[in-house]
């Protein structure tokens, strides 16, 4: 099983990796503080642009109400994702904890696309690897970025674009299995509004705001439609 | 406050509110997972979510002061969907994609092209 997770998160391991690294080299280079608490950060908090963030929090020694006002509006798309999971980890008993504190971005984009079986237990039981392998990768990154600073030599330059091409391609793959394009196109026509009106720090959640926000009207006129039909029908 | 216990509060005020932000749908919906409106997001978000991501992700990848605006995001992301759509190997398109990407921003190829 290890193997089959392992090929579904390989595209994460390409984009984790340079960015914990970049995380790391900028916490060392940034901070004065021990290189050890950069993979501390990788275990307990586990969010990418909210540890980038982070950085710059600690360097202007912000209070901590401060720190958390932030990083709560930072994270605070998160809000929407458990929303579509809340069947799907209903019986995951120990793991449940976990499987939501791992619930990035790129967790939440392969959790919720990838094909699943009857069997709900080993399906639980493969979300919560690949959860668990998502984040070996960011705090390996998050280490590695860490420990060799500025002395990073390989050209990675560009290779953070998988994560880019992942949500891509998730992207198709969620179109194919839906039959339904409406959510895609609202999805990018909201993040198109989203990017001319905010700053770039509140795209995201202002996109995924605006997008369930139509996904809510679009709910209200299909059950007023269902109404209808239904009144015609007695 | 010492420098130390400074930045164990920090990291551990940080790690609250990150995981707040994840738990606090399930803490406040669980109850209502069969309701259909619930149902509805359930199911159509994802998709919503993921085409977000793509795009905005897509545009900060983008040279937008390159010759041609963009040409790099939208060609390496151009090519992720043509060779996704042709061989459905999602590890395939996704390194094609990600290796015309660097190739395209190491070598600076597109920002050449207004010397020569």
């Amino acid at each position: 099983m290890n193997a089959l997770v392992f090929r579904l998160t390989l595209p994460i391991l390409f984009g984790y990796l340079p960015l914990g690294m970049a995380f790391g080299v900028l916490f060392t280079t940034q901070l004065n503080y021990a290189w050890w608490a950069a993979p501390l950060m990788g275990v307990v908090i586990y969010a990418g642009a909210g540890q980038i963030l982070a950085v710059s929090l600690l360097a202007a020694s912000a209070g901590l109400l401060e720190v958390f006002i932030a990083m709560f509006v930072l994270n605070a798309r998160h809000l929407f994702y458990g929303l579509s999971l809340l069947g799907q980890f209903r019986k995951a008993g120990w793991k449940k904890l976990y499987l939501i504190f791992g619930l990035t971005d790129e967790t939440y984009s392969l959790l919720t696309s990838r094909t699943r079986s009857q069997d709900t237990l080993h399906e639980l039981d493969v979300d919560f690897r690949i959860t668990a392998f998502n984040q070996v990768y960011w705090v390996i990154g998050c280490t590695l970025g860490a420990l060799l600073g500025r002395n990073v030599a390989f050209d990675s330059t560009g290779i953070e674009f998988a994560l880019v091409a992942l949500f891509i391609v998730l992207t198709i793959e969620q179109l194919k299995a839906l039959g339904d394009a409406f959510p895609v196109w609202a999805g990018a026509a909201a993040a198109g509004v989203a990017m001319m009106f905010l700053p770039p720090a509140h795209q995201l959640i202002g996109a995924i705001a605006i997008v369930t926000a139509v996904l809510l009207l679009q709910y209200r006129s299909l059950r007023a439609k269902s109404n209808a039909e239904g009144r015609s029908h007695v | 406050m010492s420098d130390t216990s400074y930045l164990v509060a920090f990291i551990a005020v940080a790690a609250a509110a990150t995981f707040a932000t994840r738990i606090i749908p399930f803490l406040f919906f669980e109850r209502h997972t069969e309701h259909p409106l619930v149902k509805h997001l359930g199911r159509f978000l994802p998709a919503a979510v993921m085409a977000l991501l793509a795009t905005v992700f897509l545009q900060r990848s983008g040279n937008w002061a390159a010759v041609v605006p963009g040409l790099d995001a939208i060609l390496a992301g151009a090519l992720v969907v043509g060779i996704h759509l042709w061989h459905r190997n999602a590890l395939l398109s996704i390194a094609a994609g990600t290796a015309a990407y660097m190739l395209i921003s190491q070598t600076g190829v597109f920002e050449v092209a207004l010397v020569s």
